[in-house]
């Protein structure tokens, strides 16, 4: 089965390192995965967009062409991109950060969740805890290894903490 | 002896499974292939293959210099090539056009190395971030003079590896400049690859002089079109110019013969060998109708397309080129006599369109689908072409 998820954003909010997070867990989970990025000259501040296509089998085409899951991690990009989601697809957005309706959208407070850990910073690992545990697109165990492995070391501990919030998020909302 | 240094290099990447962009992939090619020298100068969407190779060149013995731009970057790979030791540059758009002199001088001196070109939007700056496939026609005739190039083009990360090796071993056995034609989207694309295991690829040494000094005559084949190399400090004393040269390496510029002697000889070690240097992909060949030709990163959203047509029962095949330069005249004639229509779908405005419909003449319809702004063509966009 072919999933596709889009991270969307501003340039400087890890949305090309979160797609290069998911891409690398996936293989862990003896999935393929290819993940392209696109973004403009600028190092920060412009439009940045992330793909990362998982399937069982070998990728021909490596970018999304309707998108089972949408990550928007700011206002432009949910505008840009909610009607590109397949039917039944899933939106998640940054509670803090984009303003969203409709019935296929779940807002979180990714952005508050990492504030009250102390460090905004780690926003983007509440979400993939978040992610991970409600799509179930890979193993929460493999996500939590690459983010063990990828990020620096001093904020190892930070991180899985930040991670095992936003699965956290995701078990509480399953039980509401 | 194990020139590639196999254990170094294995324990310098760190890994041999990897989730890696295909610039990360040329640099990683480059050094299980032996190449111990790297020049260049940062460019979007190039610059990672010349982190990587900044980072671990120096911890395997070998040598990266940042040069002041390309055309002293081309230089640079030429000089360490002639001193015996394999040599890279990576590149985009910009920074080809800048090395394209040095690349004549690289054919007409008959020096190995190898050039990266990660395709982006152009012309001039154009959009440095965004990907293309604009440089084909420039990668065969960018120089000045009549030359040849063997020009390679990966569709993946891991072939981005497996054929940096490739290109390695062909700039050493033809003497020659080689070209590997990718782009943007497949330099920051990231896949799962896999390092080869020691041994298990090859790897092609260029021949050295089996005469003593006082014998070897520089550019006087001992068989064949291409004559062994003497590395520099090595006690051999070769002239190396631009200028057209005699066998023995010193100039001769007014006189017809030799010239014609010397550029047909270069030209021809390429050419005659073009059937051995080709290499193409087929799917779905058999019974095709129609036929998508592609190459590069275009060849995913091409094999994607022909699928989705196949489950309609439509009959249509895949034809991806790998060899880019020589251009792969015969494979073409032969499709052109089975296939009815030919779609060429690339990411400029139509520049191995022309070449393929050459090499079909009037056999099928072969039609244009170029795509330029950055932004791959989807499969949908490939499929529905074939369908008007």
């Amino acid at each position: 089965m072919r999933t596709e998820i889009r991270v969307a954003g501003f340039g400087g909010q890890g949305v090309v390192l979160a797609g290069r997070l998911l891409g690398e867990a996936a293989i862990l989970d003896g999935k393929r995965a290819v993940q392209t990025q696109s973004y403009g000259p600028e190092s920060r501040g412009g439009a940045a967009r992330s793909e990362v296509v998982v399937s069982d089998e070998d990728i021909d085409y490596p970018k999304v062409i309707e998108a089972d899951i949408l990550i928007a991690l700011n206002q432009t990009a949910f505008n840009k991109y909610r009607a590109t989601v397949k039917e039944n697809g899933k939106i998640i957005v940054d509670a803090d950060l984009v303003k969203a309706e409709g019935d296929e959208v779940q807002s979180v407070p990714f952005t508050k969740t990492a504030d009250d850990l102390g460090k905004r910073m780690v926003a983007n690992s509440v979400m993939l805890g978040y992610l991970v545990e409600s799509t179930g697109v890979m193993a929460p165990e493999s996500m939590e290894a690459t983010i063990r492995d990828k990020v620096p070391k001093h904020t190892i501990d930070l991180n899985v903490e930040a991670f095992n919030r936003g699965i956290k998020l995701a078990k509480q909302e399953g039980k509401s | 002896m194990d020139r590639t240094g196999y254990d170094r290099v294995l324990k310098a990447i760190g890994k041999k499974q990897l989730f890696a962009q295909g610039d990360e992939a040329y640099a990683y090619g480059a050094l299980l292939a032996g190449c111990r020298f790297f020049a260049g100068y940062p460019i979007t969407p190039a610059t990672e293959a010349a982190e990587v190779m900044s980072q671990l060149l120096p911890r395997i013995g070998g040598a990266y210099v940042q040069m002041e731009d390309e055309i002293a970057s081309m230089g640079a790979i030429i000089g360490a090539s002639l001193a015996g030791v394999k040599s890279m540059t990576v590149t985009s758009g910009p920074g080809f056009s800048l090395m394209q002199e040095n690349i004549g001088y690289a054919f007409m001196t008959e020096t190995p190395c190898v050039v990266v070109n990660v395709q982006r939007s152009g012309p001039s700056t154009g959009q440095p971030t965004e990907p293309s496939q604009g440089d084909i026609m420039q990668a065969k005739w960018g120089s000045h003079g009549d030359y040849e190039v063997i020009a390679l083009s990966p569709n993946s990360v891991q072939e981005s590896l497996d054929l940096t090796i490739e290109c390695f071993n062909l700039a050493e056995k033809y003497r020659n400049p080689v070209l590997l034609m990718t782009d943007g989207e497949v330099g920051h694309m990231r896949e799962g690859i896999t390092l080869p295991d020691h041994g298990k690829y090859e790897i092609i040494e260029r021949a050295r002089p089996s005469k003593e000094p006082g014998d070897y005559i520089p550019f006087l084949p001992e068989s064949g079109k291409v004559p062994q190399l003497a590395d520099f400090g090595s006690g051999y004393h070769t002239y190396y110019t631009g200028l057209t040269h005699k066998p023995s390496g010193l100039p001769s510029t007014d006189d017809a013969e030799i010239h014609t002697q010397l550029i047909t000889r270069l030209c021809e070690k390429i050419s005659d060998d073009t059937e051995k240097l080709t290499r193409v992909e087929e799917l779905y060949m058999d019974d095709a109708e129609s036929v998508i030709v592609s190459y590069g990163i275009t060849s995913r959203a091409a094999a994607y397309a022909v699928k989705m047509l196949r489950a309609e029962g439509k009959k249509v095949g895949y034809l991806r080129l790998i060899t880019i330069w020589p251009f792969p005249d015969q494979v073409l004639r032969r499709i052109g006599e089975s296939a009815r229509r030919i779609l060429v779908p690339e990411m400029n405005l139509g520049q191995i369109y022309y070449k393929v419909k050459e090499a079909v003449g009037y056999n099928a319809e072969v039609i244009k689908l170029p795509k330029i702004g950055g932004i791959m063509h989807s499969p949908q966009e490939i499929a529905a072409a074939l369908k008007e």
